[in-house]
């Protein structure tokens, strides 16, 4: 056992509001740069949609993840070996429009259009090359299902559904849609680092953060190509690579990165998850159908005596074991099994969980008459307006069994919530629920007030940085006194 | 419940999406399932008693007989009858009948009661009469004791029928000798909402009956939505409602106020709360999220904003009414009874809206400036030369020279050159494109410049109190925005005098439903040459007292016409609907007509007063919505902090100069933030109420709040006198928690909720009771009459509701926003709509009628219903508007270029409790939602 500890994130989609606060949050601190334009290291797509850049979830276009390779996973598309032979031609790669021109507008033409029959407008220009420009795309372009005949229907998961089973889902009873926030899933099996040629990405050994070094990386963009959800951006100004840090300076000094902390719908969770590393290989290569539960058991109990042993062993810090088992994100993913990996059988092992959202359950339409009734206060699962199909296709490579139960056990929280507060539901019909999602009160209660009613502090767990750690690693410590604050990016070098 | 699928049906568990306008349709079902089953086959001990308590149900309407039916006409008035005939206020006294020996009782509670003089401290909902204070228990229904059953007419306006029901009636004996038969405004909206109880009429036979109101199948016809979807939320509305005492909400954002019959579909969500005991629970009510944003602490904001320190009148303007005769959007409309459902039995229903206005100003329902067709000043100084000596002989003056038409009011003349609004101040809002509803119309007549419009003038031959002459264009000699940013009204200015942003200055910032107050500070200094608008403000009135001198160097006698007030004895003076200028009443300044109100103006002194706090604070009272207190000794203290104090000639008053000392000036006066002045307001409503209140304030007694506090945390205010949310020990705020906890009265004219409304002029439009009244339709409206569709566009009901991260176009128009909307505000369309004039997305379209026209891209989504299209709110001509292939090749607008102001009359009345003008409270609203445009495809765009 080779015990590690990761920093994880959970986003509960039920309590997502689409109001991209998160995107900006991260786009004013990170990417509000030249050659970082394009870049929303955050992201919020509406699904169904084809998302940012367009249709990414498709792999037989960007071949983006691994691939199951016997025992063992190899890159689907940008291998070292692969990407070397290639090196001067990527032809999967996605280009500017597959994600969008940034753009402005040439607000100077209010001030300095001469004087006209009606009043001036300004015009869009690139920020690319500074000319006028027709927007033909954005980063959340089928927002709010926009553009629905190109875009939502177009939806990668649409694939498992039939014909009838697609068009249904945009007719007035059935249509829908849910919020899908991402961030760079800082995964265990992380593809962009296996692609890179120089070495330039690492994940950090403290707490799992995936990273790109900015003085090591060569401009090959691999990581571009092989991550499939692709987070790892090229700055075409810089010529670098760069991707979410999961704002690692403000994780250091105790804070929750800036998308976690603006985050208005509080969908979202942080906490540590400790894993066997050992386990990494064998579980990223199990069949599809069991990526789920597999990942489940890579990641470790805290509170088990022989695990905080391997743990300290591998020199994890108290605080950090005590922080896992505070880990609301354990909780979550673990105890409660409500939250799932976003496209297991790309074989990354995220380490960003979705609780799937229920939405309003189905309707009718005959003669123009629409009625949403059911027999129940609420409908059974079976009657939520997006296909089970569809959500497996999301979250568990395509097992609706998974779904189901997930969908199930959120459904029984709230027949019991209900009951709990108003009562007025039949006792018998709530008992058979919870057994059936095999939630107890105690769990039950313990999943409101997560999802509800947690305040900052129980969002975000964050384990404190050891910066112990880092004064360990010099040799010197006055050496380092001092040097930023004078305008020195590296040490100034004495002598040879 | 929403028309399209949108960002807030995706939360919820089902979505009904009745159609666009239908909403009040839908509640009238949901009503009528309600009162069948938990009022009628089965009475809810929690329902009913609620209903006796806190509404207006027990209360008796006097019945009219026609032919051979009867139709319901105005409350019983106390002072009809006999045994209080002599009552104090008694035509503002009304009637119940008691449950115990059916005899009549006077309630306690009523506005008659509120401003009685006699006999105060009775203003309270105990169930006493007010007479002889003896207990009483209010009968709900005359069922089973009445003496006759009438067949009473009910006039239902979707389908267009009457129906004569039976109404249960007990016969009074009035002073006059004769015998009235009146009936309980329970039985009445059993009636109304078509609930049988076995009594004869044309009753709907069963939830199935689509023929008569307000039957789940009725309401199908309307909304689109299922009977069974109907009968189901009904059920889980009143079970919830019942099992919790209350425990069901409305939320509800700008959107139903938009529309023509807003007012309508409010009251109807609010009747399913009603009859089920929600309004005023915690967990439960109306929260509607639109002009929330109110200053909470409004006694010492509003004395501060208004000047009322120094000078106690002012000019406030109710902004429908004035743009839509200033803008001369009157001139378009027609004769608002076209599209208006309204009775065509009386004169009221028959009169255009422009008319309706001028009768509503002069008689002193709505505000109105400018004034006259003369200098109010010259007007005066008129008066005094012709002999008038005091304030009443000016007046007299005054109402002569109005009657015989020597002076004219400028609302009646709004195309006189001697009436034009000159110069336009627009502070903060958007006032020429967000919110300017019918934005061409202000184009051209208040700016003469390039406009879209196309629409034909019709008013000329339909108007009779307005006078009609040539149109004017470019009414405004000046405009000055007020502004941080680059908006169309700022693109449209003469002047733009830049504001310091939210991180540029000191601030408050609060509203009435969030029960915090929040500071804003200065992060950075205000940018270039921006200032804070207080500080702004100052720097014109420090120019006008230089200028003074050589202009107006005296004090000068001001008369204003004020409009009789809300939460004051003005709210029991018109006890019926008259027009003094039709002959049918004496004109009586503050009685039969608006005040006329003197206050003494120094324009030299302007500066001084503007940055000292006045001296009226001393000598009278503080306060907002009935509520009053003193704060001479805070005044005092205030003054004693020397670092604070302005001397003005030769005499000190505490400064509110700097920023931070205005703040802390509203933070010292205000209930809210000062426990001392709000022990004092509750102390005083307990002498109006007689009732313990005192208690509320207890707590808060000594919490005293200034900016500082506010900037290390916000704060949670005081419960305070002001506000009818109880926040008592952490409690939430819920609006009406202190009236159905405390009884003390809703300020209306039973002091109970009202489910029925008696003013005439409710009667004459048909809307005594909570009823559906269909969208106008697009020709009758004014929209589509001259612009023809070659059959490449289509006809949409145009949709304006609030967009996902705008506050107007405020962060709507911001380079991120709009990198993530798109770079446009698009109109969202249907596929079905879409396809049918090929249009695929991301295409350019016109949307246009004949208003205007707004050119924009569209956003084809499945989300989107057929026949609607969305535009949100609201799109800015500075960025990204091509020239308009419709309008020959000329800049297109915005979203308002498709609208125009329409104003429903009966939202204009006045002098009657509830009825009587509050600043930003009581009016009609500009109404746009009921708009329809053609929308086409652009082959060729250029900018
Ligand atoms: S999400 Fe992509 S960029 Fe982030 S760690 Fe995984 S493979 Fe790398
Ligand atoms: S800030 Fe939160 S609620 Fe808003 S879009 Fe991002 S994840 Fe969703």
């Amino acid at each position: 056992m080779d015990v590690r500890s990761q920093v994880s994130m959970v986003f509960h989609l039920d309590k997502c509001i689409g109001c991209h606060t998160c995107s900006i949050a991260c786009k004013n601190i990170w990417t509000d740069r030249k050659g970082a334009e394009y870049m929303w290291w955050n992201n919020v797509e509406t699904k169904p949609g084809t998302g940012y850049p367009t249709k990414w979830e498709d792999q037989e276009i960007y071949k983006g993840g691994w691939e199951k390779n016997g025992d063992s996973v190899s890159l689907k598309g940008a291998g070292k070996f692969k990407g070397l032979k290639n090196i001067f031609h990527n032809p999967h790669l996605p280009v500017l429009d597959d994600y969008y021109e940034p753009w402005t507008y040439k607000y100077q033409d209010l001030f300095t259009a001469p004087e006209g029959d009606d009043q001036p407008t300004a015009r869009p220009v690139s920020l690319v090359t500074g000319e006028h420009m027709d927007v033909q795309a954005g980063p959340n372009w089928d927002d709010d299902l926009g553009g629905s005949p190109d875009y939502a229907r177009q939806d990668y998961n649409l694939n498992q559904l039939s014909q009838a089973e697609q068009e249904a889902m945009f007719q007035l009873e059935r249509m829908t849609f849910f919020y899908l926030p991402r961030i760079c899933n800082h995964c265990l099996n992380p593809a962009c680092v296996a692609s890179c040629p120089s070495g330039a990405i690492y994940k950090r050994g403290e707490d799992g953060v995936v990273l790109i070094n900015q003085e090591r990386c060569r401009a090959w963009r691999m990581c571009v190509t092989a991550c499939p959800y692709k987070k790892s951006y090229y700055n075409w100004h810089t010529g670098k690579s760069e991707k979410c840090v999961l704002c690692y300076p403000r994780l250091e000094s105790g804070q929750a990165p800036a998308c976690f902390h603006s985050c208005v719908g509080r969908i979202r969770y942080l906490g540590v998850l400790l894993y066997d590393a050992d386990k990494i290989q064998k579980i990223a290569s199990v069949p599809e159908d069991q990526l789920v539960d597999a990942q489940m058991d890579i990641y470790l109990d805290p509170f088990d005596p022989e695990v905080i042993r391997k743990a300290q062993l591998n020199g994890i810090a108290d605080s950090t074991i005590e922080a896992a088992q505070k880990s609301p994100v354990y909780k979550f993913v673990k105890v409660w099994k409500l939250a799932l990996p976003l496209h297991p059988e790309f074989r990354t092992l995220p380490n960003l969980f979705y609780v799937p959202a229920l939405l309003p359950t189905m309707a009718t339409v005959s003669n123009g008459i629409y009625d949403s009734t059911s027999k129940s206060l609420w409908n059974d699962v079976s009657q939520n307006r997006l296909p089970m199909k569809y959500l497996a296709s999301l979250f568990t490579a395509g097992n609706t069994s998974k779904i189901v139960e997930v969908m199930k056990r959120l459904m029984a929280v709230r027949l019991h919530r209900r009951g709990v507060t108003v009562g007025d539901l039949n006792r018998n019909e709530i008992s058979s629920a919870m057994s059936e999602a095999q939630v107890d009160a105690e769990t039950a209660d313990a999943i409101f007030r997560l999802t509800s009613l947690a305040t900052f502090d129980e969002r975000f767990v964050i384990p404190p940085a050891h910066r112990e750690e880092s004064i360990e690693m010099l040799e010197n410590t006055g050496d380092v006194k001092g040097n930023t604050g004078f305008g020195f990016k590296e040490r100034p070098a004495r002598g040879l | 419940m929403s028309r399209d699928f949108s960002m807030v049906a995706k939360h919820a568990d089902q979505w009904i999406p009745c159609h666009a306008g239908s909403d009040g349709a839908f509640w009238m079902g949901v009503t009528h399932v309600i009162l069948k089953e938990y009022h009628a086959d089965r009475q809810v001990p929690y329902f009913m008693e609620y209903v006796k308590r806190y509404t207006d149900c027990p209360f008796l309407v006097e019945l009219e007989k026609e032919g051979d039916h009867y139709k319901p006409g105005r409350m019983l008035r106390a002072n009809r009858i006999s045994k209080y005939k002599d009552i104090e206020n008694g035509d503002w006294q009304l009637l119940n009948i008691d449950a115990a020996n059916g005899r009549l009782v006077c309630p306690k509670g009523t506005i008659g009661s509120r401003w009685a003089k006699e006999k105060t401290g009775n203003w309270n909902l105990k169930y006493e009469d007010f007479l002889d204070n003896s207990a009483y228990d209010p009968e709900l229904t005359l069922l089973n004791q009445s003496d006759d059953v009438y067949q009473v007419e009910f006039v239902e306006y979707g389908l267009k029928k009457t129906a004569l029901r039976g109404i249960p009636v007990k016969m009074v004996e009035t002073i006059d000798g004769n015998k009235v038969p009146v009936a309980t405004i329970y039985d009445l909206a059993m009636g109304q909402y078509g609930v049988g109880r076995g009594l004869k009429g044309e009753y709907p036979a069963s939830y199935d009956d689509d023929k008569q109101a307000y039957t789940p199948a009725w309401q199908e016809i309307f909304t689109g939505v299922g009977r069974e979807t109907v009968i189901k939320f009904a059920h889980e509305w009143a079970g919830t409602a019942e099992i919790t005492k209350g425990k069901c909400m409305v939320i509800v954002g700008a959107a139903i106020n938009h529309w023509f019959h807003g007012n309508l579909m409010y009251r109807a969500a609010i009747m399913a709360q009603l009859f089920t005991g929600c309004n005023g629970v915690n967990g439960g009510g109306m929260n509607h999220y639109v002009g929330q944003e109110k200053l909470a602490p409004v006694d010492s904001w509003s004395t501060i904003m208004a000047a009322k320190d120094w000078v106690p009148g002012n000019r406030l303007q109710q902004a429908p009414i004035w743009h839509y005769i200033n803008s001369d959007q009157w001139r378009y409309d027609s004769n608002q009874m076209d599209y208006n459902s309204v009775p065509k039995d009386n004169k009221y229903s028959q009169m255009h809206s422009a008319d309706w206005t001028v009768m509503s100003v002069r008689n002193g329902w709505m505000p109105f400036y400018p004034q006259y067709n003369k200098s109010n000043l010259d007007v005066v100084k008129d008066a005094e030369a012709s002999g008038a000596k005091t304030d009443d002989e000016i007046r007299k003056y005054i109402v002569e020279k109005l009657k015989s038409k020597d002076l004219r009011h400028s609302v009646a003349d709004p195309d006189d050159e001697i009436n034009f609004p000159r110069n336009w101040f627009i502070w903060r809002g958007n006032a020429l494109m967000s919110s300017a509803k019918g934005h061409e119309y202000m184009l051209d007549h208040y700016l003469g410049t390039h406009n879209n419009k196309i629409a034909d003038e019709v008013a000329g031959r339909l108007v009779s109190e307005i006078i009609w002459r040539e149109a004017p264009k470019g009414k405004m000699d000046l405009v000055v925005d007020i502004n941080f940013r680059m908006d169309t009204s700022a693109l449209y200015s003469d002047i733009v005098l830049p504001t310091a942003s939210w991180y540029e200055k000191a601030d408050l910032n609060s509203t009435d439903l969030h029960s915090f107050i929040h500071p804003l500070s200065a992060a950075v200094a205000p940018v270039w040459e921006s200032r804070s608008d207080w500080q702004i403000f100052q720097a014109l009135a420090k120019k006008v007292s230089e200028l003074a001198p050589a202009h107006l160097p005296k004090p000068v006698k001001d008369v204003i016409n004020a409009p009789l007030s809300h939460d004051s004895p003005d709210e029991i003076t018109q006890p019926r609907m008259q027009d003094w200028a039709k002959g049918e009443c004496e004109p009586v300044p503050g009685k039969t007509m608006h005040k006329l109100v003197f206050v003494e103006r120094d324009y030299t002194q302007i500066y001084n007063k503007f940055i000292s706090l006045g001296p009226n604070i001393k000598s009278a009272t503080l306060g907002a919505h009935g509520v009053s207190f003193m704060a001479d000794d805070v005044y005092a203290e205030m003054l004693e902090d020397k670092r604070h104090v302005q001397k003005v000639n030769g005499v000190e008053y505490p400064s509110v100069k700097e920023d931070v000392e205005a703040v802390n000036a509203v933070l010292t006066l205000s209930t809210l933030t000062n426990g001392k002045l709000n022990d004092r307001a509750y102390k005083n409503m307990e002498k109006k109420t007689g009732l313990v209140l005192a208690d509320l304030g207890e707590g808060s007694k000594d919490v005293r709040i200034d900016y500082k506090d506010l900037q290390s945390q916000p704060r949670r205010y005081n419960t305070s006198p002001l506000w009818s949310g109880l926040m008592n020990n952490g409690r939430a705020y819920c609006a009406y928690t202190y009236n159905v906890d405390r009884l003390v009265p809703w300020r209306t004219l039973t002091g109970r909720q009202h489910t029925y409304l008696d003013h005439d002029g409710y009667i004459a439009f048909g809307e005594h009771f909570t009823t559906y009244k269909p969208s106008p339709t697009p020709q009758v409206y004014g929209d589509i009459r001259k612009t023809v569709n070659d059959g490449k566009a289509v006809m949409l009901n145009v949709l304006t509701p609030h967009g996902k991260w705008h506050i107007h176009s405020t962060y709507g128009d911001t380079l991120r926003m709009l990198t993530l909307s798109r770079g446009i505000e698009p109109c969202w369309m249907s596929e079905e709509d879409a396809a049918a004039i090929g249009v695929k997305d991301n295409d350019w379209v016109e949307v246009y009628n004949d208003h205007g026209v707004y050119c924009t891209r569209a956003c084809v989504s499945a989300r989107i219903p057929r026949g609607v299209c969305i535009v949100y709110h609201s799109p800015e001509r500075t960025y990204t508007v091509p020239k308009s292939q419709v309008r020959g090749n000329r800049r297109a607008g915005g979203h308002n270029s498709f609208t125009r102001v329409h104003l429903k009359p009966n939202l204009m009345t006045g002098g009657y409790a509830q009825f009587s003008f509050h600043f930003n409270y009581w009016g009609p609203v500009g109404a746009n939602r009921d708009t329809h445009a053609l929308v086409r495809r652009m082959d060729k765009v250029e900018f």
